[in-house]
């Protein structure tokens, strides 16, 4: 089989896939900041003492975990427009990416509190630290710092899962792609270039990351945990 | 208005989600077959086969599996295959598989003790005996929780196998929804049904994940 590959048509419609890019990289930066937090409010609920507070964030988690974010996504868009909570494009693809991400977030999280050592905690009471210093400056902090490639990981795997959102119609760079390649009838050769995209974006991100890790936690860089 | 919500959809659903599992187990069958081989390739003593593999782990986890869909259904048939939407979805789930798996495998096996290995070297057992009857036996028992857990990923992300027409558990809900139009209930018990094949498996892997950290709790979506 000889197949010949045109990617010009493709490329010329270059600003098309720049905006697509934006949006892609709109809906990351927004689904990572609000997601950590999310993430970060669940980790602790799901430690904390009150049962019916541990329990439901240990339901959302397990709820999102457990279900596809395709399916996700067309109940926070379809199902709350029909329950009369019209949401736009954006902050329905938004939301349910948020929601996605806390979910994961959580759970690694509090996978570093757990490994927190008690010892840690006993010595910091002996020290008379109150309960929010002992939770902030022995627990917190120190859980980040040693999730946070794990972390990092998770918001790369966001960038691509951003994907998803062009199923309800965000115009992401997936999104970008159905349209050129229903124009070109270049598929191949569209797809191709957006494949490159998505890798190029995930590596930035990467790059991204360890350097925020380099800057917000100089401890790792002294102990010589910064990867 | 197509009415309202009755056994004949539910049925419907049910359906979907049989072929939901069928993809799922046919992805993870070819993804790990390919997935094993390249985790072999990963621990390789060939540099150029380290090397390859590596590329090619890098170039699959970096590309959202939507695209990888869309490239191998779209794409390929562009260049002259026709490729139906089930071999399409089968074939961008292995791939996908196949990297991660791979990624899980190695890590799986590279945890076996040092000593295992060194030991096996002493008995002049050949890399291959080495392998087969000393690492990989060890090996297995590490990678069936993280193995678990990645299948939960599968059957999630055979989800996206909807947007090229292949009738699993979500297109079947975009089906029944379009007739009936009642969206929130339709993907709810949508939801539901992909929770009731989820959730075993997480609390199973959960369950008898080791304490080493083999398996960061990096799922992929």
């Amino acid at each position: 089989m000889s197949y010949q590959f045109e990617f010009a048509d493709v490329l010329e419609q270059w600003p098309l896939f720049l905006k697509g890019i934006r949006l892609t990289v709109q809906l990351s930066a927004l689904a990572v900041v609000f997601g950590f937090v999310v993430g970060l409010l669940t980790a602790i609920g799901r430690r904390s003492d009150t049962p019916w507070l541990a329990w439901s964030c240990g339901a959302y988690v397990e709820a999102i975990r457990n279900t596809p974010l395709l399916v996700q996504i067309f109940i926070v868009y379809f199902g709350f427009a029909a329950l009369g909570w019209k949401v736009s494009v954006f902050s329905a693809a938004t939301a349910a990416l948020i929601i996605n991400l806390g979910a994961y977030t959580c759970e690694i999280v509090r996978a570093g509190m757990d490994s927190i050592n008690k010892g840690q905690i006993e010595a910091a009471e002996c020290l008379a630290l109150t309960k929010l210093q002992i939770y902030r400056y022995v627990i917190l902090v120190p859980a980040l710092e040693k999730v946070f490639p794990a972390l990092a990981s998770q918001f790369v795997l966001l960038v691509l899962a951003s994907s998803v959102t062009s199923q309800i119609g965000a115009e992401d760079l997936t999104a970008v792609a159905s349209r050129i390649q229903s124009e070109t009838f270049r598929s191949f050769e569209t797809y191709i270039t957006v494949a490159i995209i998505y890798i190029v974006l995930s590596y930035l991100a990467r790059v991204l990351f360890w350097a925020v890790g380099l800057i917000v936690f100089k401890r790792r860089r002294r102990l010589g945990l910064a990867f | 208005m197509g009415g309202s919500f009755n056994s004949n959809h539910f049925v419907f659903l049910m359906m979907g989600a049989v072929w939901t599992l069928a993809l799922t187990m046919l992805a993870f069958v070819s993804g790990g077959v390919l997935g094993f081989v390249v985790s072999l390739c990963r621990v390789s003593p060939l540099r150029a086969l380290r090397l390859i593999t590596a590329a090619y782990i890098l170039l699959v986890q970096g590309t959202p599996l939507l695209v990888l869909i869309f490239l191998l259904y779209f794409g390929v048939s562009m260049a002259g295959f026709q490729v139906s939407p089930l071999l399409a979805a089968d074939l961008a789930l292995t791939v996908y598989s196949s990297a991660y798996l791979g990624e899980i495998w190695r890590g799986c096996i590279e945890s076996v003790p040092r000593e295992q290995w060194e030991a096996a070297e002493c008995l002049p057992l050949t890399r291959t005996q080495r392998m087969r009857l000393v690492v990989l036996p060890q090996a297995y028992k590490i990678a069936a929780p993280p193995t678990a857990g990645f299948m939960v990923q599968i059957v999630k992300n055979s989800s996206l196998a909807s947007v090229v027409g292949f009738v699993e558990l979500t297109r079947a809900g975009q089906l029944v929804n379009n007739s009936i139009f009642q969206p929130f209930l339709v993907f709810l018990i949508v939801a539901v049904l992909y929770f009731a094949m989820c959730y075993p498996l997480s609390y199973w892997s959960r369950k008898f994940e080791t304490r080493s950290g083999i398996y960061a709790r990096v799922q992929p979506e």
